[in-house]
């Protein structure tokens, strides 16, 4: 363990509860569909307007994406938990209580590991459990009425608590990446921010090293990694501040404002304190048998951390290429492919984190979505590999691949004459007449002038239009040169 | 241990009543004396004793019945609005909440 | 009794006699429908009646009609049939009795409600009861009857000067006065026995699960079960069969278990039946006139063959703490959707939303329903659950194992439903405790979610009815429809008719 890293002497504590919504087709309690965006009510059942008569029948796919996550993060799978009610008056939580998990959850215990630079990081959990989502009220539609939608009422949820184990605003936001990776490389969410399906808050406090933990604040809707960054960072200098000022924290939710980057405290929810959960009397214990476990173990996609540790045993490629191409189930899988097919993998990594990326980043679309298939990659790689072409001509090929204009790798290279001349015969037949036409040029490289010889190799590139291979003229100008 | 009207006040609270002076007044005599009988549960030792929830569990493991993830609810909004005591634009309405 | 057509007038045959006229066509569903409509119009005055549409009553019939006359006849086929007001119903209001609902009309049909209406019972209407069947008298309504422009009590046929009980008092009183062969009720510490004891009818509580609750306007989750009310125990063995069966898409508390045909072993001999007598039922707390009509009730078991075993069930007194803790409790959290936001009453006027609830539920629930949200909420409270509610749910699986004790010695458990007969229409002696406490037979079976039963054994210093309580193990709901069908054909105490109907 690193000596903590201090603010103006104060050291900082972050814990996070993470809501991750499952994705499911239909309602945690109820068959009703889940979709952001739609009318208001009209993805509701009779259950989820919580009509009298009405009650709850568990959805066994939400169930599953808990095991999930708990055998990704190397949690225990409580083989029996018990669902409990949640009870406060609020308009958008139709029951008057939300069914949730409190004494004992679905998935205990776990941690998720990281990179901060070059540091393994660990931050443990503590708890991950299923519960409903409640509905939204809508407050700028009406002058002196808010209006109250319930179609998120009843969605999935899985809150994922960790143990106060974070020590900066970094460390949070890196911990925050690497969950929201591993949700949705598992798929069991989505992992759309500005959407809420992914919501973190974030438990945030400060203390002088060795002092016991201070007073949190709890940070709510930070709905992007940079907002969320913004809202810890004024967290913390705020709390230091009050400190320094003498003034105690209060413990408060509070909200994060992304137009003015400040954190606000919200008017605390009455009786917050007196939630009076009991076990829901309308559904029995869920037991998960170790058969279930097991089964859902044998079709779990091989983890990130596991990909990326293959990719620097297997492929020798460094630590830093293997993370990044591990940002994403499907960039692993496109690497691997073009890797195998080419048998060049620091080739195919440098051009996915490279040309690729970059095209990708700019037009906004993910490398599933890319119009350079594995396969096409691999042979481009081939053919540099085999100095058919030059690197240069390779960025027109890899254009002309991405547009579309062309498919075929060969038959674009055959299209555009990018062949590289390997013909030693016709490049010392060049060469000789470039000596022969610079003479002054032949003298100041004799004189030692370097500069003067790449002016040479200039010209010879020039007279072979390209098609000379850089290396190989390079070669024959310094034996003719003596 | 005997309520007092501040308890009373607390739960009416929470659980959104509002009871004038003399129901105050009735209730706390009415709950305590109800509590008169309850104090004598004090006198089973349950130490020990699992909880019983749904009673049948007393004989047999009851556990909870999943159902396959399938949207199959058709939207009836018309249908499970038709009771709001005010609604507009697919929407419930209530006095506005101030957060 | 015979299945030959019988010289009873229509309101006094029995489910199997109507069933067995439709099916013969003697009598078609039109006709034995408007009957009913017309006997319940002429006795407005017992309250029972809180809702009905000769329209859709009438449709109901002429499909049933035209199935019996296709040769398309479904089993209850024609019969006409009393809902509870707590099961929720499209083609009629559903109000739980409550101001909170009235006039709320379901999207949907409670599952019992669908399942009787596909096996072609006809709908005659809604039964008053206590409000969210909170109440043991059916005093506790804030909707009007039929003929009554305010909320009034139901009356107990026998002497309408006295209750019929409750929760289920509309059902129980509309079947004894002839307005209603049969009807629904539900059951969360006695509301289906203790009425049907106090009106002179049978009516039975199956084993917690065995019934969905799906469209049970909801009381207490882990107590509410719906069950059959009609004059004899062949009659609710009739429509039990068609009432039972796990509801796995609509109530995960409802039980796996095969279909099961309660008409088969009716008839069965119960000799050497062994009847267990807890000694705790029979305490200072008796009235004489029930403990006498309970003895003999047992005496003329005892001829029937069966053997009277004395057992103990030593917990019975702590049931009624136990009882109205985890209630509440349950009620508590099952009331709190009514806030007046999605459906039901709302507060005329409030200054905001915390107000607006506050009025809305002060002004829509009734007294006795805000003082068990009152003790539900305290007990559920931060520092008591405990001592409370956790305390009481230990002690309710000691009562269901003290139960399972008596089941080595015996096959049935008998015992009076109720320390008295009914007592009078706002009796102002009665305080809720005084209520509670005579709960107190009826409760250890609640608890335990065991199948519980009455059956009439005599009448009363007054009068009135007295029932017999028999209690089985669970799933036992055959047996005990057997032991009561031998009984009741031994005995007419469930022939007798009140008089003036």
């Amino acid at each position: 363990m690193t000596a903590p890293q201090l603010i103006h002497g104060y050291e900082v504590v972050i814990g996070f509860e993470t809501h991750a919504q499952l994705a499911t087709h239909s309602k945690i309690f109820s068959r009703a569909p889940l979709g952001f965006g739609a009318e208001p009510n009209t993805q509701t059942s009779a259950l989820d307007c919580a009509l009298p008569g009405t009650l709850p029948v568990m959805n066994r796919q939400a169930v599953e994406h808990a095991i999930r996550l708990g055998l990704a993060l190397g949690s225990h799978i409580a083989p029996r938990s018990i669902f409990a009610r949640k009870n406060y008056f609020y308009p958008d939580l139709p029951k008057g209580y939300q069914i949730s998990q409190f004494e004992i959850p679905v998935v205990q215990g776990g941690e998720v590991g990281f990179y901060l630079g070059d540091e393994k990081k660990t931050v443990r959990l503590v708890r991950a459990h299923l519960e409903e989502d409640a509905g939204k009220s809508i407050h700028d539609q009406f002058p002196t009425e808010s209006g109250i939608d319930l179609n998120r009422a009843g969605t999935p949820l899985l809150e994922i608590v960790t143990e106060p184990d974070i020590r900066s605003t970094e460390e949070a936001v890196a911990y925050a990446k690497e969950l929201h990776k591993i949700v949705t490389w598992i798929g069991i969410c989505d992992g759309n921010m500005q959407e809420g399906n992914f919501r973190c808050d974030a438990n945030v406090s400060v203390r002088k090293p060795g002092q016991p933990l201070g007073t949190r604040r709890e940070i709510k809707n930070l709905n992007s990694f940079r907002n969320m960054q913004i809202a810890i960072d004024f967290e913390i200098r705020w709390q230091i501040e009050q400190i320094e000022d003498g003034h105690a924290i209060q413990q408060a939710t509070v909200l994060f404002n992304p137009d003015t980057g400040e954190t606000r405290a919200m008017r605390t929810k009455e009786d917050s304190a007196d939630y009076r959960y009991f076990p829901d009397p309308d559904l029995p214990p869920l037991v998960i048998a170790p058969e279930w476990v097991a089964q859902v173990q044998a079709d779990m996609p091989e983890l990130p951390r596991h990909m990326a540790e293959r990719f620097v045993s297997d492929y020798g490629l460094p630590e830093y290429d293997a993370t990044t191409l591990t940002q994403s189930r499907e960039m692993g899988a496109y690497f691997e492919e073009a890797a195998k097919a080419c048998g060049q993998p620091k080739l195919a990594s440098n051009w996915i984190m490279g040309e690729i990326s970059r095209r990708l980043n700019h037009e906004e679309i993910g490398i599933g979505a890319a119009p350079v298939q594995p396969a096409s990659l691999a042979a481009l790689i081939g053919r540099i590999h085999d100095g058919t072409i030059s690197n240069n001509a390779a960025k027109q090929v890899f254009e002309t691949l991405w547009t579309g204009e062309g498919h075929e790798v060969d038959a674009i290279i055959e299209a555009k004459g990018l062949k590289q001349m390997n013909d030693t015969g016709a490049l010392e037949k060049i060469i000789d007449e470039v000596i022969a036409a610079n003479p002054a040029n032949v003298e100041q490289y004799r004189a030692g002038k370097e500069k003067a010889f790449n002016a040479l190799v200039g010209q010879v590139m020039k007279a072979s239009k390209g098609k000379a291979n850089p290396q190989q003229v390079n070669a024959v100008l310094k034996e003719r040169l003596g | 241990m005997a309520l007092t009207l501040e308890d009373i006040s607390r739960i009416a609270h929470l659980a959104r009543l509002e009871l004038s002076p003399s129901d105050s007044e009735k209730m706390l005599s009415q709950i305590n004396g109800f509590f008169g009988i309850v104090e004598k549960m004090e006198a089973i030792d349950t130490d020990g004793v699992e909880p019983l929830f749904h009673p049948v569990s007393a004989i047999e493991d009851i556990t909870l019945r999943l159902r396959d993830d399938i949207a199959s609810e058709p939207s009836n909004r018309s249908g499970n609005m038709q009771n709001a005591p005010a609604a507009e634009e697919g929407l419930f309405l209530v006095p506005k909440v101030i957060e | 009794m015979s299945s030959t057509p019988s010289s009873k007038p229509l309101h006094h045959q029995s489910v199997r006699e109507l069933t067995t006229a439709l099916h013969t066509r003697q009598i078609s569903a039109v006709e034995l429908a408007q009957h009913f409509l017309q006997r319940s119009q002429q006795h407005r005055h017992l309250g029972s009646f809180v809702a009905q549409d000769e329209a859709v009553t009438l449709t109901q019939a002429q499909a049933a009609d035209a199935r019996i006359a296709d040769g398309t006849a479904r089993p209850l086929d024609g019969l006409p049939l009393a809902h509870k007001d707590i099961f929720v119903t499209q083609d009629f209001p559903s109000t739980a009795a409550s101001k909170m609902l009235a006039g709320y009309r379901s999207p949907f049909n409670a599952t019992v409600v669908q399942k009787l209406a596909d096996a072609g019972v006809v709908t005659l209407g809604k039964v008053s009861c206590d409000e969210f069947a909170m109440g043991s008298a059916n005093e506790n309504t804030a909707i009007a009857p039929l003929g009554f422009d305010a909320p009034a009590p139901v009356r107990n046929p026998w002497n309408t000067a006295h209750v019929p009980g409750g929760s289920s008092g509309g059902s129980a009183a509309a079947i004894a006065a002839g307005l209603a062969p049969a009807a629904t009720g539900t059951d969360t510490g006695g509301s289906i026995r203790q009425p049907a004891a106090f009106c002179g009818i049978t009516g039975i509580k199956p084993t917690y699960g065995r019934v969905s609750r799906h469209g049970m306007i909801a009381f207490a989750s882990s107590l509410d079960q719906a069950g059959p009310m009609a004059r004899t125990a062949e009659d609710c063995a009739l429509l039990l069969t068609h009432m039972v069966g796990a509801d796995p898409d609509r109530d995960s508390t409802s039980l796996e278990r095969s279909a099961e045909d309660y008409s088969q072993n009716l008839n069965q001999g119960i000799e050497g039946l062994r009847i267990g007598i807890p000694k705790e039922f029979f305490g200072d707390g008796l009235a004489d006139d029930v403990r006498h009509n309970v003895e003999a009730a047992l005496k003329e078991y005892e001829k029937l063959g069966a053997t009277l075993v004395p057992i103990s069930l030593p917990l019975t007194e702590l049931s009624i703490p136990v009882y109205y803790i985890i209630a509440p409790a349950e009620a508590s959290s099952n009331l709190s959707r009514f806030d007046g936001v999605k459906f039901g009453f709302r507060a005329r006027e409030y200054a905001d939303l915390q107000d607006m609830y506050l009025k809305t539920r002060s002004e829509g629930f009734g007294e006795e329903v805000q003082r068990r949200i009152m003790i539900g909420t305290y007990v559920l409270s931060h520092g008591y659950y405990d001592a409370y509610y956790l305390k009481a749910l230990k002690l309710r699986r000691l009562i269901a194992n003290d139960f399972q004790n008596a089941f080595r010695e015996c096959d049935l458990i008998a015992g009076p439903v109720a320390p008295t007969t009914a007592w009078q229409i706002g009796d102002d002696q009665r305080d809720p405790l005084t209520n509670y406490l005579a709960d107190i037979f009826t409760l250890p079976a609640s608890l335990a979610g065991l199948p519980g039963m009455s059956l009439p054994a005599g009448f009363g210093a007054n009068g009135l009815p007295v029932g017999l309580q028999l209690i089985g193990n669970y799933f036992a709901e055959a047996r005990l429809l057997n032991a009561a069908h031998r009984f009741q054909q031994a005995t007419d105490f469930h022939q007798h008719v009140a008089k003036g109907f």
